[in-house]
């Protein structure tokens, strides 16, 4: 089990003071003008070597995506962008970053954009976050204040300072050309890629769009260098991970543990166990509301980290566990990721705007039992219709969830539709 | 200005002050960054002056006009991001978050007990279903304005509708004492003196 000291968000709960005072004494600002004196390249490679990978969900290496960042300036600035819009079902993490450790994401922020040529980094929350962006605003202006940012940041000569802009409630605006759009004004629909944003971002410019979670890991690596941080975990998926566990157990909880650890034992470690005990469980979305849900069977064994997932037919997305017990309606479960993707959906590209309503409709008939049995062949259908055929994987994230449960759990669909058959083929018969 | 039926709109001395602040933000000629900064400060505007927060159309051409922005492209995000509301809102304004994790843990009873709320108290309580609001380890969890309250079920929310009805102002977060997002009757992880930060390590 990860100890302690080797667990780098030390005061997720809020148990300790959340503000510069608080964070220095937990060893954040400590030496930072020494890490940047190591330079840009060095500060890349010890990222890279850490294995770091995203941690918003698609598990990119985070030092290799700095790496496409332009090493000289075409006359554009370079931008640092922060994806802080959670909104992934099961998904809180960032939330108890920003809020009890804001002093993280801001020293990582520097970092990250000294390493990528930035002078500025903008943070993108959620507009719904309005205390977490009080505590985050509040540790900026404390680091400008304390010469930590601003025209001569930490005493590197580095001018760097951050703007943090708040969302308006929408789930696309977390996919990160959208939210460039967003950034810019504009309503958040995803861009064509490429140009990628490292050649093309916000304003045109070069831009890196990195995880809340992924930038407040940077400056913990470099003080503990890679070799601490990718000791820990598996290879290829190594160091640390917030797990946010939901639904059906005892004590659901956000807690910091090592990737590679079986789901089972997070659950019970952490989060109580399952309600009713292990025996009881039904089905684990280990990802966010997006990736398949695994069956018990699969959850027996199956460890938390992006290429066990993978191989087991899910993902482990943003590492939200969102569990449910026997008890659970799996249609109707679904049926609301279906609805979620439908409200969600930006609208500008046909499969998706007009699949998710077809998905959501279908779905909803399907938790009743109202529909045929061909229909559910035809629904997998549509999903795989929807599956990479958009601009953004808004479309792909609506299939999987159905795909999931009907890999699983078909025989589940068609009981209910044989249910609904027979309680209501004699009143018709008697018509 | 108290009219909820505005065909006007003006920011006033509270808003103007921060105006300036929010457009230095952004990089010079790139004001329109300002856009949904300037429609929540229109939005707060309303709710401090009339207890109604929303956008009314009038505000939208007066934000256009600020940044040199087509009306246009206003109204497009105005009608694009659901946190700014086309009508007004109650003073208290419900968004009970239903999506999954919060439905598996019983949201339709936190459902109900605003739906009763605002049917018998609509002049003070109004309502709407949220998409997942990112709290999902404390669920079910209610949005109340600008507040989030946590670990509900349907007799605490009614209580807490209730407190709000009398006046008072009900402390946000988890509402069964829990510490924020760490498990129910104590934390699992973290106990060590975290203010003696190892920064030795193995490098």
């Amino acid at each position: 089990m990860l100890s302690d000291k080797d667990r780098i968000f030390t005061n997720l709960y809020g148990i300790h003071d959340w503000r510069l005072a608080g964070a220095r004494a937990r060893g954040d600002w400590d030496g930072t003008a020494d890490i940047l004196a190591r330079g840009r390249d060095a500060i890349i490679e010890e990222v890279k070597a850490s294995g770091l990978r995203g941690r918003g969900g698609a598990g990119f290496p985070t030092g290799l995506k700095w790496s496409f960042m332009p090493k000289a300036s075409d006359g554009r600035p370079s931008y640092l962008v922060v994806n802080a819009d959670e909104s992934e079902p099961g998904t809180c993490k960032d939330r108890d970053i920003i809020r009890h450790d804001p002093h993280k994401l801001v020293e990582g922020c520097l970092i990250a954009s000294f390493a990528m040529g930035a002078h500025q980094a903008f943070i993108y929350i959620r507009g719904e976050y309005y205390n977490e962006y009080l505590h985050l605003q509040a540790a900026v202006d404390e680091a400008r204040e304390a010469g930590l940012i601003g025209p001569d940041a930490c005493g590197s000569g580095w001018a760097f300072d951050i703007t943090i802009h708040r969302g308006g409630g929408a789930y696309i605006c977390g996919e990160e050309s959208a939210l460039l759009e967003s950034l810019e004004g504009k309503k958040g629909l995803p861009r064509m890629k490429p140009p990628f944003p490292a050649a093309m971002g916000v304003y045109g410019c070069p831009t890196t769009v990195n995880n809340v979670e992924s930038i407040s890991c940077v400056s913990t690596i470099l003080r503990r260098g890679a070799g601490w941080f990718s000791a820990l975990g598996r290879p290829k998926n190594s160091g640390t991970k917030l797990y946010c566990i939901s639904g059906h157990v005892n004590k659901p909880c956000t807690v910091e543990d090592e990737l590679g650890l079986p789901l089972r034992d997070l659950i019970e470690r952490h989060a109580g166990g399952v309600r009713g005990g292990w025996d009881n469980l039904l089905a684990v979305i280990p990802g966010g509301s997006s990736v398949p849900m695994i069956p018990k069977s699969v959850c027996d064994n199956v460890l938390m980290d992006f290429d066990s997932l993978r191989e087991a037919g899910s993902s482990l997305g943003t590492a939200a566990v969102i569990v449910m017990d026997k008890s659970t309606d799996l249609i109707r479960a679904i049926a609301r990721i279906s609805a979620f993707y439908k409200h969600e959906s930006c609208g500008q590209c046909t499969p998706c705007r007009e699949g998710t309503g077809w998905l959501m409709r279908m779905m909803n008939r399907m938790s009743e039992g109202r529909a045929e049995f061909a229909e559910i062949d035809l629904m997998e259908q549509i999903t795989k219709q929807l599956e990479g055929h958009t601009i953004c994987m808004l479309a792909d994230a609506a299939a999987w969830p159905i795909q999931g449960l009907l890999r699983h759990f078909r025989p589940v669909v068609e009981q209910r539709i044989a249910d609904y058959k027979a309680r209501t083929a004699p009143k018709i018969a008697a018509e | 200005m108290n009219d909820m039926t505005t065909e006007t709109f003006s920011f006033d001395d509270v808003s103007e002050a921060k105006i300036p602040g929010i457009i230095a933000k952004y990089p010079a000629g790139r004001q329109a960054s300002a856009v949904m900064p300037l429609l929540d400060l229109v939005q707060r505007q309303m709710a401090r002056l009339t207890d109604h927060a929303w956008v009314p159309r009038a505000a939208m051409d007066v934000v256009a006009d600020r940044l040199a922005m087509p009306r246009m492209r206003v109204y497009e995000v105005a009608t694009f991001y659901t946190m700014f509301h086309l009508k007004p809102v109650q003073k208290f304004h419900l968004q009970v978050c239903t999506t999954t994790p919060c439905w598996l843990r019983g949201s339709d009873a936190v459902l109900d007990a605003c739906r009763h709320a605002v049917a018998t108290h609509g002049d003070m309580f109004s309502m709407e279903e949220l998409e997942c609001v990112g709290a999902c380890v404390n669920a079910p969890v209610l949005v109340i304005n600008d507040d989030y309250y946590e670990d509900l079920d349907g007799a605490r929310t009614e209580a807490l509708l209730e407190a709000f009805r009398r006046g008072d102002a009900p402390k946000p977060g988890s509402t069964i004492g829990r510490q924020n997002s760490a498990p129910e009757g104590g934390r699992t992880t973290l106990f060590a003196d975290v203010t003696k930060h190892d920064t030795g390590a193995d490098s």
